[in-house]
Protein backbone atom coordinates (compact mmCIF):
# COMPACT_ATOMS: atom_id res chain seq x y z
CA UNK A 1 0.00 0.00 0.00
CA UNK A 2 2.85 2.43 -0.47
CA UNK A 3 3.46 2.52 3.02
CA UNK A 4 7.06 4.16 4.79
CA UNK A 5 7.86 1.56 7.54
CA UNK A 6 9.90 1.84 10.94
CA UNK A 7 10.84 -0.49 13.33
CA UNK A 8 8.32 0.33 16.25
CA UNK A 9 9.54 -2.04 19.39
CA UNK A 10 10.59 -4.44 16.85
CA UNK A 11 7.63 -4.55 14.92
CA UNK A 12 7.43 -3.30 11.43
CA UNK A 13 4.72 -0.81 11.40
CA UNK A 14 3.83 1.66 8.75
CA UNK A 15 4.49 5.49 9.77
CA UNK A 16 2.26 6.85 6.52
CA UNK A 17 1.20 5.56 3.76
CA UNK A 18 1.98 9.17 1.95
CA UNK A 19 0.83 12.49 3.45
CA UNK A 20 0.48 12.31 7.88
CA UNK A 21 -0.91 14.94 7.81
CA UNK A 22 -3.87 14.12 4.49
CA UNK A 23 -4.22 10.73 6.82
CA UNK A 24 -4.85 12.51 10.01
CA UNK A 25 -7.61 14.95 8.12
CA UNK A 26 -9.39 11.98 6.77
CA UNK A 27 -9.81 10.22 10.42
CA UNK A 28 -11.06 13.83 11.66
CA UNK A 29 -13.64 14.13 8.74
CA UNK A 30 -14.20 11.25 7.20
CA UNK A 31 -12.33 7.76 8.54
CA UNK A 32 -9.47 5.48 8.70
CA UNK A 33 -8.23 2.36 9.70
CA UNK A 34 -5.19 1.36 12.02
CA UNK A 35 -3.31 -1.91 11.83
CA UNK A 36 -2.77 -2.03 15.42
CA UNK A 37 -1.80 -6.08 15.31
CA UNK A 38 1.12 -5.12 17.87
CA UNK A 39 -1.02 -4.15 21.14
CA UNK A 40 -0.97 -7.08 23.45
CA UNK A 41 -4.04 -8.65 23.99
CA UNK A 42 -4.27 -10.84 26.98
CA UNK A 43 -7.13 -13.12 28.58
CA UNK A 44 -7.32 -13.70 32.43
CA UNK A 45 -9.31 -16.34 33.29
CA UNK A 46 -10.22 -17.56 37.03
CA UNK A 47 -13.04 -17.85 39.42
CA UNK A 48 -11.24 -14.89 41.61
CA UNK A 49 -10.42 -13.23 38.14
CA UNK A 50 -12.02 -9.77 39.50
CA UNK A 51 -9.90 -9.71 42.58
CA UNK A 52 -7.00 -9.81 40.85
CA UNK A 53 -7.31 -7.11 38.52
CA UNK A 54 -8.91 -5.02 41.91
CA UNK A 55 -5.02 -5.72 43.21
CA UNK A 56 -3.33 -5.12 39.96
CA UNK A 57 -4.53 -2.21 38.25
CA UNK A 58 -5.26 1.40 39.84
CA UNK A 59 -8.64 2.12 38.66
CA UNK A 60 -11.12 -0.37 40.16
CA UNK A 61 -12.74 -3.12 37.69
CA UNK A 62 -15.38 -2.92 40.26
CA UNK A 63 -16.60 -0.50 38.29
CA UNK A 64 -17.14 -2.74 35.37
CA UNK A 65 -21.25 -4.07 36.22
CA UNK A 66 -22.08 -5.21 32.76
CA UNK A 67 -20.86 -7.65 30.11
CA UNK A 68 -18.48 -5.91 27.67
CA UNK A 69 -17.43 -3.01 29.50
CA UNK A 70 -14.02 -1.34 29.14
CA UNK A 71 -12.06 0.33 31.76
CA UNK A 72 -9.43 2.25 31.12
CA UNK A 73 -6.66 2.21 33.89
CA UNK A 74 -2.84 2.42 35.20
CA UNK A 75 -0.81 -1.09 36.03
CA UNK A 76 1.59 0.61 38.85
CA UNK A 77 4.99 -0.89 40.72
CA UNK A 78 5.11 -0.85 44.17
CA UNK A 79 6.40 3.15 44.31
CA UNK A 80 3.48 3.89 42.45
CA UNK A 81 5.21 4.66 39.08
CA UNK A 82 3.22 3.57 35.65
CA UNK A 83 4.39 -0.06 34.38
CA UNK A 84 1.93 0.59 31.72
CA UNK A 85 -1.42 2.01 30.87
CA UNK A 86 -4.17 -0.76 29.22
CA UNK A 87 -7.58 -1.42 28.95
CA UNK A 88 -9.84 -4.34 30.77
CA UNK A 89 -12.70 -5.96 29.41
CA UNK A 90 -15.37 -7.42 31.86
CA UNK A 91 -16.23 -10.72 29.49
CA UNK A 92 -17.69 -12.82 32.14
CA UNK A 93 -17.13 -13.56 35.92
CA UNK A 94 -14.40 -15.62 35.51
CA UNK A 95 -12.58 -13.86 31.81
CA UNK A 96 -10.91 -10.57 31.76
CA UNK A 97 -9.32 -9.26 28.96
CA UNK A 98 -6.54 -6.53 28.58
CA UNK A 99 -5.52 -4.77 25.80
CA UNK A 100 -1.99 -3.39 26.36
CA UNK A 101 1.13 -1.63 24.99
CA UNK A 102 3.61 -2.92 22.65
CA UNK A 103 6.86 -1.95 23.60
CA UNK A 104 6.63 -3.32 27.12
CA UNK A 105 5.08 -6.49 26.38
CA UNK A 106 8.01 -8.43 27.84
CA UNK A 107 8.24 -6.22 31.14
CA UNK A 108 4.14 -6.33 31.38
CA UNK A 109 4.06 -10.17 31.02
CA UNK A 110 6.68 -10.57 33.67
CA UNK A 111 5.28 -8.43 35.87
CA UNK A 112 1.52 -9.51 35.03
CA UNK A 113 2.56 -13.42 35.30
CA UNK A 114 4.62 -12.75 38.42
CA UNK A 115 1.32 -11.14 40.08
CA UNK A 116 -0.70 -13.99 39.09
CA UNK A 117 1.13 -16.71 40.27
CA UNK A 118 1.14 -15.14 43.94
CA UNK A 119 -1.97 -14.84 43.46
CA UNK A 120 -2.88 -18.20 42.05
CA UNK A 121 -5.98 -20.02 40.62
CA UNK A 122 -5.54 -18.10 36.85
CA UNK A 123 -4.83 -18.93 33.88
CA UNK A 124 -2.52 -15.71 31.64
CA UNK A 125 -2.96 -15.99 27.99
CA UNK A 126 -1.61 -13.96 25.33
CA UNK A 127 -3.26 -14.10 22.57
CA UNK A 128 -1.22 -14.49 19.66
CA UNK A 129 -3.20 -15.90 17.58
CA UNK A 130 -5.38 -12.31 16.97
CA UNK A 131 -4.98 -8.89 15.10
CA UNK A 132 -6.58 -5.77 15.85
CA UNK A 133 -8.26 -3.00 13.32
CA UNK A 134 -8.92 0.21 14.51
CA UNK A 135 -11.55 1.92 12.09
CA UNK A 136 -11.47 5.61 13.51
CA UNK A 137 -13.52 9.08 12.32
CA UNK A 138 -17.26 9.99 11.83
CA UNK A 139 -18.07 7.50 9.18
CA UNK A 140 -16.27 4.91 10.53
CA UNK A 141 -19.14 2.43 12.17
CA UNK A 142 -21.12 2.84 8.77
CA UNK A 143 -17.97 1.76 6.73
CA UNK A 144 -17.43 -1.27 9.18
CA UNK A 145 -21.13 -2.53 8.47
CA UNK A 146 -20.81 -1.96 5.02
CA UNK A 147 -17.95 -3.38 4.66
CA UNK A 148 -17.98 -6.63 7.20
CA UNK A 149 -22.18 -7.22 6.85
CA UNK A 150 -25.12 -5.46 8.16
CA UNK A 151 -25.58 -8.31 10.63
CA UNK A 152 -22.86 -6.29 12.85
CA UNK A 153 -25.44 -2.97 12.41
CA UNK A 154 -27.61 -4.17 15.59
CA UNK A 155 -25.18 -5.55 17.86
CA UNK A 156 -22.30 -2.99 17.40
CA UNK A 157 -24.57 0.25 16.89
CA UNK A 158 -25.83 -0.56 20.23
CA UNK A 159 -22.76 -0.22 22.49
CA UNK A 160 -22.58 2.38 24.41
CA UNK A 161 -18.73 4.26 24.39
CA UNK A 162 -15.94 2.33 25.89
CA UNK A 163 -17.62 -0.91 25.56
CA UNK A 164 -17.32 -4.11 23.42
CA UNK A 165 -19.51 -7.05 22.27
CA UNK A 166 -18.56 -10.28 20.50
CA UNK A 167 -20.12 -10.77 17.25
CA UNK A 168 -18.53 -14.83 16.18
CA UNK A 169 -15.12 -14.26 16.04
CA UNK A 170 -15.38 -10.81 15.89
CA UNK A 171 -14.17 -8.67 19.05
CA UNK A 172 -15.92 -5.48 18.22
CA UNK A 173 -14.96 -2.36 21.19
CA UNK A 174 -16.37 1.32 20.86
CA UNK A 175 -12.56 2.21 22.13
CA UNK A 176 -10.13 4.11 20.39
CA UNK A 177 -7.30 6.54 20.73
CA UNK A 178 -7.93 9.34 18.11
CA UNK A 179 -10.95 11.52 20.12
CA UNK A 180 -13.37 10.12 17.03
CA UNK A 181 -16.09 7.93 16.75
CA UNK A 182 -15.44 4.35 15.70
CA UNK A 183 -14.47 0.95 16.69
CA UNK A 184 -11.02 -1.03 17.76
CA UNK A 185 -12.03 -4.94 16.27
CA UNK A 186 -9.81 -7.69 17.94
CA UNK A 187 -10.05 -10.74 15.35
CA UNK A 188 -8.42 -14.14 14.12
CA UNK A 189 -5.10 -12.88 12.47
CA UNK A 190 -5.84 -14.97 9.92
CA UNK A 191 -9.11 -13.30 9.11
CA UNK A 192 -7.15 -10.57 9.20
CA UNK A 193 -5.45 -9.51 6.11
CA UNK A 194 -9.15 -10.19 4.16
CA UNK A 195 -11.23 -8.19 6.61
CA UNK A 196 -8.43 -5.37 5.95
CA UNK A 197 -9.19 -5.47 2.36
CA UNK A 198 -12.89 -5.65 2.42
CA UNK A 199 -12.54 -2.41 4.51
CA UNK A 200 -10.05 -1.05 1.96
CA UNK A 201 -12.71 -1.92 -0.91
CA UNK A 202 -15.11 0.16 1.37
CA UNK A 203 -13.42 3.42 1.03
CA UNK A 204 -11.72 2.97 4.00
CA UNK A 205 -8.29 4.76 3.64
CA UNK A 206 -4.86 2.89 5.99
CA UNK A 207 -3.41 5.63 8.13
CA UNK A 208 0.39 5.21 9.92
CA UNK A 209 1.45 5.63 13.27
CA UNK A 210 2.22 9.28 12.71
CA UNK A 211 -0.90 10.46 11.91
CA UNK A 212 -2.22 7.96 15.16
CA UNK A 213 0.41 10.08 17.14
CA UNK A 214 -1.36 13.74 16.13
CA UNK A 215 -4.62 12.42 16.14
CA UNK A 216 -3.96 11.20 19.98
CA UNK A 217 -2.27 14.15 21.28
CA UNK A 218 -5.11 16.53 19.49
CA UNK A 219 -7.50 14.18 21.45
CA UNK A 220 -5.60 14.33 25.14
CA UNK A 221 -4.32 11.13 25.18
CA UNK A 222 -1.61 10.41 27.02
CA UNK A 223 1.41 7.77 25.28
CA UNK A 224 3.20 5.81 27.66
CA UNK A 225 6.97 6.04 27.70
CA UNK A 226 6.48 9.64 26.71
CA UNK A 227 3.43 11.51 28.98
CA UNK A 228 4.63 8.85 31.81
CA UNK A 229 6.77 6.13 32.50
CA UNK A 230 7.82 4.48 35.78
CA UNK A 231 9.41 7.13 37.17
CA UNK A 232 5.86 9.95 37.14
CA UNK A 233 2.97 8.30 39.06
CA UNK A 234 -0.53 8.81 37.28
CA UNK A 235 -1.63 11.62 39.80
CA UNK A 236 1.45 14.00 38.21
CA UNK A 237 0.71 12.37 34.32
CA UNK A 238 -2.87 13.56 34.41
CA UNK A 239 -4.18 10.30 34.93
CA UNK A 240 -5.79 11.03 38.14
CA UNK A 241 -9.41 10.37 37.16
CA UNK A 242 -8.02 6.71 36.42
CA UNK A 243 -7.26 5.95 40.01
CA UNK A 244 -9.84 5.02 42.23
CA UNK A 245 -8.64 5.37 46.12
CA UNK A 246 -11.93 5.04 47.12
CA UNK A 247 -12.79 2.26 48.47
CA UNK A 248 -9.97 2.94 50.71
CA UNK A 249 -9.69 -0.54 52.04
CA UNK A 250 -8.72 -1.91 48.01
CA UNK A 251 -4.65 -2.35 48.63
CA UNK A 252 -4.37 -1.81 44.76
CA UNK A 253 -0.55 -2.48 44.10
CA UNK A 254 1.46 1.34 44.18
CA UNK A 255 -1.22 2.59 46.65
CA UNK A 256 0.79 3.73 48.86
CA UNK A 257 2.42 6.28 47.13
CA UNK A 258 -0.53 7.89 45.88
CA UNK A 259 -1.70 8.01 49.64
CA UNK A 260 1.55 10.35 50.19
CA UNK A 261 0.93 12.17 47.30
CA UNK A 262 -2.35 13.19 47.91
CA UNK A 263 -1.81 13.85 51.46
CA UNK A 264 1.41 15.96 50.84
CA UNK A 265 -0.02 17.47 47.46
CA UNK A 266 1.08 16.16 44.25
CA UNK A 267 4.55 18.18 42.91
CA UNK A 268 3.91 18.05 38.91
CA UNK A 269 1.09 18.11 37.26
CA UNK A 270 0.53 16.97 33.34
CA UNK A 271 -0.93 20.28 31.03
CA UNK A 272 -1.84 21.34 27.59
CA UNK A 273 0.12 23.41 26.11
CA UNK A 274 -0.23 25.82 22.88
CA UNK A 275 2.50 27.68 20.86
CA UNK A 276 1.87 31.15 20.43
CA UNK A 277 5.31 31.62 18.33
CA UNK A 278 6.14 30.17 15.04
CA UNK A 279 7.56 26.70 15.22
CA UNK A 280 7.19 23.39 16.60
CA UNK A 281 6.70 22.20 20.01
CA UNK A 282 9.15 18.74 20.33
CA UNK A 283 9.32 16.04 23.27
CA UNK A 284 12.15 17.21 26.01
CA UNK A 285 12.06 20.72 25.57
CA UNK A 286 12.27 22.37 28.60
CA UNK A 287 8.98 24.84 29.90
CA UNK A 288 10.34 27.63 31.49
CA UNK A 289 7.34 28.56 34.20
CA UNK A 290 8.26 32.03 35.33
CA UNK A 291 8.20 31.95 39.17
CA UNK A 292 7.05 28.37 39.11
CA UNK A 293 10.00 26.71 38.13
CA UNK A 294 11.21 24.98 35.41
CA UNK A 295 8.92 21.77 33.34
CA UNK A 296 9.51 19.25 30.21
CA UNK A 297 7.18 18.99 27.43
CA UNK A 298 6.45 15.19 27.04
CA UNK A 299 4.82 15.12 23.78
CA UNK A 300 5.21 17.95 21.51
CA UNK A 301 4.33 18.22 18.23
CA UNK A 302 2.31 20.06 15.26
CA UNK A 303 -1.43 19.73 15.17
CA UNK A 304 -3.19 19.37 11.86
CA UNK A 305 -6.59 20.31 12.86
CA UNK A 306 -5.57 23.90 14.79
CA UNK A 307 -2.65 24.07 11.78
CA UNK A 308 -0.38 25.41 15.08
CA UNK A 309 2.04 23.26 17.63
CA UNK A 310 0.27 22.24 21.13
CA UNK A 311 1.78 20.13 23.56
CA UNK A 312 1.58 17.91 26.73
CA UNK A 313 4.03 18.80 29.51
CA UNK A 314 4.95 17.53 32.70
CA UNK A 315 5.31 21.26 35.06
CA UNK A 316 5.26 22.42 38.65
CA UNK A 317 2.30 22.09 40.53
CA UNK A 318 1.74 25.85 41.20
CA UNK A 319 0.97 26.45 37.08
CA UNK A 320 -2.20 27.80 36.37
CA UNK A 321 -4.32 27.31 33.17
CA UNK A 322 -4.54 30.48 31.31
CA UNK A 323 -0.64 31.17 32.54
CA UNK A 324 2.03 31.84 29.92
CA UNK A 325 5.25 30.24 30.10
CA UNK A 326 8.52 29.91 27.94
CA UNK A 327 10.13 27.16 25.92
CA UNK A 328 13.11 26.83 24.51
CA UNK A 329 12.96 26.22 20.95
CA UNK A 330 15.75 25.34 19.47
CA UNK A 331 17.98 28.08 21.60
CA UNK A 332 15.12 30.48 20.88
CA UNK A 333 12.20 31.46 23.66
CA UNK A 334 8.75 31.19 22.54
CA UNK A 335 5.81 31.67 24.35
CA UNK A 336 3.29 29.56 25.28
CA UNK A 337 -0.19 29.29 26.59
CA UNK A 338 -1.02 26.60 29.53
CA UNK A 339 -4.46 25.11 28.44
CA UNK A 340 -6.72 22.39 29.88
CA UNK A 341 -6.95 19.53 27.21
CA UNK A 342 -8.00 17.69 25.10
CA UNK A 343 -7.32 20.20 21.98
CA UNK A 344 -9.82 18.65 19.67
CA UNK A 345 -12.39 16.39 20.06
CA UNK A 346 -15.08 14.65 17.03
CA UNK A 347 -13.49 16.97 14.53
CA UNK A 348 -14.17 19.88 16.87
CA UNK A 349 -11.61 22.63 18.46
CA UNK A 350 -12.18 22.61 22.66
CA UNK A 351 -9.74 25.80 23.20
CA UNK B 1 12.24 6.96 -6.07
CA UNK B 2 13.97 10.11 -5.32
CA UNK B 3 14.43 12.75 -7.97
CA UNK B 4 17.55 13.95 -8.76
CA UNK B 5 17.78 16.50 -11.43
CA UNK B 6 21.18 16.69 -13.84
CA UNK B 7 21.32 20.27 -13.87
CA UNK B 8 21.91 20.75 -10.60
CA UNK B 9 24.94 20.93 -7.30
CA UNK B 10 24.53 18.66 -4.15
CA UNK B 11 25.86 18.62 -0.55
CA UNK B 12 26.42 15.85 1.70
CA UNK B 13 23.54 17.28 4.02
CA UNK B 14 20.92 17.15 1.07
CA UNK B 15 20.67 21.00 -0.30
CA UNK B 16 20.73 21.72 -4.04
CA UNK B 17 21.82 24.38 -5.29
CA UNK B 18 21.47 26.08 -8.98
CA UNK B 19 23.29 28.76 -10.53
CA UNK B 20 21.55 31.82 -11.77
CA UNK B 21 21.75 34.47 -14.81
CA UNK B 22 22.37 37.14 -12.33
CA UNK B 23 25.53 35.41 -10.57
CA UNK B 24 23.16 34.67 -7.80
CA UNK B 25 22.50 30.73 -6.57
CA UNK B 26 19.32 29.24 -6.02
CA UNK B 27 18.93 26.56 -2.70
CA UNK B 28 16.65 24.19 -1.89
CA UNK B 29 16.53 21.24 -0.01
CA UNK B 30 16.58 17.80 -2.23
CA UNK B 31 13.45 15.44 -3.08
CA UNK B 32 14.98 12.97 -0.79
CA UNK B 33 15.50 15.19 2.25
CA UNK B 34 11.98 16.60 1.99
CA UNK B 35 10.84 13.06 1.25
CA UNK B 36 12.45 12.05 4.85
CA UNK B 37 11.39 14.49 6.53
CA UNK B 38 7.66 14.07 5.80
CA UNK B 39 5.14 16.88 5.56
CA UNK B 40 6.42 20.18 6.25
CA UNK B 41 5.15 22.60 8.60
CA UNK B 42 7.59 25.65 9.59
CA UNK B 43 10.18 26.75 7.32
CA UNK B 44 12.52 29.14 9.09
CA UNK B 45 14.75 31.14 6.26
CA UNK B 46 17.37 33.26 6.19
CA UNK B 47 17.45 37.06 6.66
CA UNK B 48 18.39 38.87 3.25
CA UNK B 49 21.88 40.55 3.70
CA UNK B 50 22.84 38.10 5.81
CA UNK B 51 26.48 36.90 5.55
CA UNK B 52 26.77 32.72 5.74
CA UNK B 53 29.32 30.77 6.42
CA UNK B 54 29.67 27.28 4.31
CA UNK B 55 28.65 24.62 6.30
CA UNK B 56 26.77 26.38 8.94
CA UNK B 57 23.20 26.10 9.90
CA UNK B 58 21.37 29.31 8.14
CA UNK B 59 17.62 28.39 8.26
CA UNK B 60 15.18 25.38 10.05
CA UNK B 61 12.63 23.24 8.40
CA UNK B 62 10.38 21.12 10.37
CA UNK B 63 8.01 18.51 9.34
CA UNK B 64 5.50 16.64 11.84
CA UNK B 65 7.96 14.05 12.95
CA UNK B 66 11.13 16.23 12.96
CA UNK B 67 13.21 19.32 12.78
CA UNK B 68 16.16 19.63 10.39
CA UNK B 69 18.84 22.38 9.90
CA UNK B 70 19.19 23.63 6.61
CA UNK B 71 23.14 24.58 6.18
CA UNK B 72 24.81 26.87 3.73
CA UNK B 73 26.15 25.19 1.32
CA UNK B 74 29.00 27.49 0.40
CA UNK B 75 29.98 30.90 1.61
CA UNK B 76 28.54 34.37 0.97
CA UNK B 77 25.84 36.54 1.22
CA UNK B 78 21.74 35.77 1.17
CA UNK B 79 20.22 38.15 -1.36
CA UNK B 80 16.41 36.77 -1.19
CA UNK B 81 14.54 34.34 0.87
CA UNK B 82 11.48 32.68 -0.33
CA UNK B 83 8.85 33.85 1.51
CA UNK B 84 6.39 31.97 0.56
CA UNK B 85 7.26 29.34 2.28
CA UNK B 86 6.42 30.76 6.17
CA UNK B 87 2.90 30.48 5.08
CA UNK B 88 2.89 27.39 2.84
CA UNK B 89 5.84 25.62 3.92
CA UNK B 90 4.46 22.23 2.44
CA UNK B 91 5.66 23.90 -0.95
CA UNK B 92 8.73 22.16 -0.07
CA UNK B 93 7.08 18.67 -0.61
CA UNK B 94 5.46 19.85 -3.52
CA UNK B 95 8.09 21.51 -5.88
CA UNK B 96 11.01 20.86 -3.80
CA UNK B 97 13.29 22.15 -7.00
CA UNK B 98 10.85 24.82 -7.97
CA UNK B 99 8.47 26.86 -6.28
CA UNK B 100 9.98 25.02 -3.10
CA UNK B 101 13.32 26.84 -3.51
CA UNK B 102 14.23 28.51 -0.15
CA UNK B 103 17.06 31.03 -0.58
CA UNK B 104 19.48 33.21 -3.38
CA UNK B 105 22.69 33.71 -2.07
CA UNK B 106 25.29 35.21 -3.76
CA UNK B 107 28.76 33.28 -3.37
CA UNK B 108 31.91 34.82 -1.94
CA UNK B 109 34.00 32.66 -4.81
CA UNK B 110 32.07 31.00 -7.55
CA UNK B 111 34.30 28.83 -7.75
CA UNK B 112 33.12 27.22 -4.64
CA UNK B 113 30.61 25.28 -6.53
CA UNK B 114 32.87 23.33 -8.33
CA UNK B 115 33.84 21.80 -4.89
CA UNK B 116 29.99 20.87 -4.90
CA UNK B 117 28.60 17.03 -5.51
CA UNK B 118 26.95 16.63 -8.88
CA UNK B 119 24.11 14.56 -9.66
CA UNK B 120 26.38 11.11 -9.92
CA UNK B 121 27.97 12.16 -7.12
CA UNK B 122 24.60 12.75 -4.99
CA UNK B 123 22.76 9.84 -5.84
CA UNK B 124 25.56 7.54 -4.93
CA UNK B 125 25.24 9.36 -1.53
CA UNK B 126 21.13 8.61 -1.40
CA UNK B 127 21.94 4.91 -2.34
CA UNK B 128 24.57 4.48 0.22
CA UNK B 129 21.89 6.03 3.24
CA UNK B 130 19.52 3.55 2.58
CA UNK B 131 21.53 0.50 3.48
Amino acid sequence: MGAKIVDFGGWDMPLHYGSQIEEHHKVRRECGMFDVSHMNVVDVKGERVRDFFRLLLANDVARLKTKGKALYSCMLNRQGGVIDDLIVYYMDDSWFRVVMNAATRDKDMAWVNAAAKEFGGLTVTPRHDVAMIAVQGPNAKEKVYQALGEALRAPAGALKPFHAVTVGELFIATTGYTGEDGFEIILPAKAAPFTWQMLHEAGVPPIGLGARDTLRLEAGMNLYGSDMDETTTPLESGLAWTVALEPAERKFIGRETLDKQKALGVPRQLVGLVLEDRGVLRNHQKVACNGAGQGEITSGSFSPTLEHSIALARVPAAVKIGDRCTVDLRGKPASVRVVKYPFVRNGKSCL
Amino acid sequence: MSNIPKDLKYTKSHEWLKPEADGSVRVGITHHAQDLMGDMVYVELPQTGAKVTAGKECGVVESVKAASDVYAPIAGEIVEANTVLSDAPETVNKDCYGAGWMFRMRPANKADLDGLLDAKAYEALVASEKH
